[in-house]
């Protein structure tokens, strides 16, 4: 046995040897969250896909972690007295991975085709009378009406992200995928075509044409400086397989382990466990406001009282440690966040106050659906939660458990449960896409148009416009607290919890950006 | 011969066929909307619904099935809804894997299976016997993927002898490629040898129990030319049939074996268009999985000439 282990080793050695002087290249093992099937950021609102584009493109602003929106492709900006023309000017050197330089022309086709499908884009694009280049390095938004939100829509974090792309690739139908070919960016690393394996393994390299910028890194803004060659997403689908891997030294980082691994993570001496998420991610309890019994706002606000974010925090994460109770619409911890309206979910649970609500609401014993997916740790623990509530209190529940495919075509559904339809589903949404009355999907009260579940509230569509209206930060506070007022009225969805999945990486890594999105810039491998 | 040959492979067409309309209607009653997929969690029900148009998904039933077929008929397996890219690339891409899965396991478990279960239907009844068919029992217990994760904590965490995942190409050198295949072999082809075993043992004991054998062993030939030239030739038929319907059972086993070992292979593909719906994909594996299936079949058909020369065809 041993003589079959040393020669086994010697010959590893060896092979490894050969291997490391055939090539000193630094590469940046990375295990991903999920497997990369869409390359386009603007056809999807995938997480996974938002990565990848960070990788490869680049953005005319960023957020940086003091939630300010600094220029990154854009050199100089400005605004004019009447708040109507913004004059954008690009930075000196800046190019497409095809060696072609960014002109204006390519940033304006790339504003346009994400407003045509981002949620502020839209909103942007409704206050947008023209952009107009005036020479490849200068545009020009003109305004129908001021739009104070300018910039933090150009600047936005998470999904959808206006990435600046060619031009001629930029002109593909809003709502068709780019293909592999097309995928090229101005940002700091080169996609390799010829290596995506979907499924299995997405290959980057560095893009040696790319400046960054002078500042320090800051979330997605300041310099995007690469310290590595070449970086290699191994998508591993077994999260016991995932963590061997990274303790076998076969991966360098791997982007979020479920919380029943960490322990063994931790008791490896090479690895890092880590939170570099300041946000974490919110999971929310989503209604469908079309049928009964969830048409009914007194029954949405009985289960005010009764969800424990506790348990969610418990059931979602694990421990205490990873997660806290969120009494927010908007993610805790930035600037909006508030607890303005939020007693019935706050104070003591009150199954009492809950069951005389759902008796003034004249629930008749009508079957509640709650739709949930199996493979999606986070939606069925909330999921069997939420079914366990709902039996305590007296109500006709039924879980249906599917996977997460059948999930979102299901909620598609608008008919009764009889009928393949639903009454609830979870799901989460990671910090930056919640944080204020513009972004958060959930809020929106447009009936049919609105995000699944439809929920209709003119009031609260109203004080969401006014926000959109508001120029400084004290009125914008204000406006948004108003919001929040009449959504624990409304109860548009319910905020379960909000979590942090961490992260682990081997302690050979250095410079691991801490931000809500995993950047792979400024990371360097010794 | 030849008649036959030709015979099963129109056959053969009629199958795929069938299974070409069963999988594209089975899709189509399937729940599950690979534009919801693709447009995200957060998206908005019009978005899904212009994704919807803008791949044709929402045109009627045969209007879609009769463009599929066209383009089969011309060698288009479709595109990817997901990544764009062509499905022949994307299977292309993962046929080595597979195959040097599938393959070493095959070659391994005959290896072993075959002979411990002549040796256990020669030494019936002994703890040689006992041994094989406690190891067959113990084998067909054990979960591919708990099998799996035991061999890698062994011989990759602890011994760190055998990598944990992944896969080389045999283009990489030989022990990259195998060194990447030895774990998910022994953990895919366990309970295949101790299908065969058992087989061959069922099958050797029935043979052995024949006059010719008893006529032979009386001759005063050796034992071991018993076993070989005359027993194990004539239980040779039930062998291969079960080795044949065993691909089956890998092709089946190397889904889960490749998930846990993060190989890039057919049985991920596959896995991974289901759970996104991604259906140009599910239509070309489940076409090329039947067609090799039934292939398999006939292959396993004409080689029992080979051990019964009474078989006509």
């Amino acid at each position: 046995m041993k003589v079959v282990a040393v020669s086994l080793r010697a010959l590893a050695l060896g092979l490894a040897l050969v291997a490391t002087s055939a090539s000193a290249e630094k590469v940046l093992r990375f295990i991903p969250q999920a497997d990369l099937r869409i390359l386009d950021p603007i056809t999807t609102t995938a997480y996974i896909t938002r990565n990848h584009a960070y990788m490869v493109y680049d953005t005319l602003f960023a957020t940086d972690a003091k939630f300010q929106v600094q220029p990154q492709m854009v050199d100089k900006w400005d605004l004019s007295k009447d708040k109507l023309t913004y004059t954008f000017t690009l930075r000196d050197g800046l190019k497409f991975h095809d060696g072609q330089p960014v002109r204006s022309a390519d940033c304006i086709a790339s504003i346009e085709r994400w407003s045509k499908r981002d949620s502020l884009g839209q909103k942007l694009a409704q206050s947008t009378e023209a952009w107009t280049a005036v020479n490849d390095k200068t545009f020009k938004l003109k305004l129908k009406k001021p739009f104070p939100l300018t910039l933090g829509a150009l600047g936005k974090l998470s999904s959808n992200v206006p990435f600046i792309m060619p031009e001629r690739v930029a002109k593909t139908d809003a709502f068709k995928n780019i293909t592999a070919d097309d995928t090229i960016g101005s940002g700091p690393f080169k996609f390799v075509k010829e290596e995506w394996v979907p499924g299995s393994k997405v290959v980057y390299v560095k893009n040696t044409d790319y400046v960054p910028r002078k500042e320090a890194p800051s979330w997605a803004a300041g310099g995007k400086v690469v310290k590595v060659d070449r970086v290699e997403w191994i998508y591993i689908p077994d999260s016991a397989t995932a963590a061997a891997a990274l303790n076998a030294g076969e991966a360098d980082w791997w982007e979020q382990l479920p919380p029943d691994l960490i322990p063994l993570l931790k008791k490896n001496k090479d690895v890092r466990v880590e939170n570099i998420d300041p946000l974490g991610s919110l999971s929310v309890m989503r209604f469908n406001f079309l049928q009964p019994p969830f048409n009914n706002q007194k029954l949405r606000e009985a289960l005010l009282y009764v969800v424990n974010q506790k348990d969610y925090v418990l059931g979602i994460a694990g421990d205490e440690k990873n997660g806290h109770p969120c009494y927010s619409y908007y993610t805790c911890g930035t600037p909006l966040s508030t607890e303005v309206g939020a007693e019935p979910l706050k104070g003591k649970r009150d199954f009492d106050k809950a069951k005389k609500l759902i008796q003034e609401s004249g629930y008749k014993g009508e079957k509640i659906v709650i739709i949930s997916a199996t493979d999606q740790p986070i939606v069925h623990a909330q999921s069997l939660i939420t079914t366990e509530l709902l039996r305590k209190l007296g109500l006709n529940v039924e879980l249906q458990a599917g996977d997460w495919g059948t999930l979102i075509t299901r909620r598609t559904s608008k008919e009764p449960v009889e009928k393949g339809g639903w009454s609830i589903f979870h799901t989460w949404l990671v910090g930056p896409d919640m944080i204020s009355p513009g972004i958060n999907m959930g809020l929106v009260s447009l009936g049919e148009k609105s995000w699944f579940g439809w929920p209709s509230d003119p009031k609260l569509e109203e004080l969401r416009e006014a926000w959109f209206e508001t120029s400084d930060a004290a009125a914008s506070k204000k406006a948004a607290e108003a919001v929040q007022l009449e959504a624990f009225k409304y109860v548009p969805f319910i905020p379960t919890a909000q979590f942090i999945l961490p992260t682990a990486y081997r302690s050979n890594l250095s410079g691991v950006i801490i931000a809500p999105v995993t950047f792979l810039w400024n990371v360097d491998k010794k | 011969m030849i008649v036959y040959i030709l015979r099963r492979l129109g056959a053969t067409l009629i199958v795929m066929a069938v299974v070409a309309l069963f999988v594209f209607s089975l899709l189509f009653l399937t729940p599950g909307d690979p534009a919801a997929v693709i447009a995200g969690d957060v998206a908005t029900p019009d978005d899904i619904q212009q994704i919807r148009e803008k791949l044709g998904l929402n045109k009627p039933f045969l209007v879609q099935f009769g463009g599929w077929v066209v383009r089969l008929l011309h060698g288009d397996l479709g595109t990817s809804i997901f990544t764009n890219l062509p499905v022949t690339k994307l299977i292309a891409q993962r046929v080595q894997p597979t195959l040097s899965l599938t393959l070493l396991t095959l070659f391994v478990a005959v290896l072993v299976a075959v002979p411990i279960g002549v040796i256990a239907a020669a030494k019936a009844g002994t703890w040689t016997d006992r041994s094989v068919m406690g190891f067959s029992v113990l084998a067909f217990s054990i979960p591919v993927f708990v099998l799996a994760y035991v061999l890698i904590s062994i011989f990759s965490i602890h011994l760190e002898w055998l990598p944990v995942q992944g896969y080389r190409q045999f283009g990489d050198g030989l022990w990259p490629w195998l060194s990447h295949l030895i774990l998910p072999s022994i953990a895919l082809g366990t309970v295949y040898t101790a299908l065969i075993a058992r087989i061959t043992r069922a099958a050797m004991l029935d043979v052995l129990a024949q006059d010719y054998i008893r006529t032979a062993n009386a001759k005063g030939l050796a034992p071991r030319a018993v076993l070989t030239r005359h027993a194990l030739k004539n239980a040779g038929v039930p062998i291969i049939t079960v080795i044949g319907i065993g691909v089956a059972l890998l092709i089946s086993g190397a889904i889960v074996t490749e998930t846990v070992f993060a190989i890039p292979g057919i049985g991920r593909l596959t896995v991974d268009a289901i759970l996104r719906r991604d259906y140009p994909i599910i239509q070309g594996v489940i076409l090329l999985f039947s067609g090799i299936y039934v292939l398999i079949n006939l292959l396993v058909d004409l080689s029992y000439r080979l051990f019964d020369p009474r078989i006509r065809y």
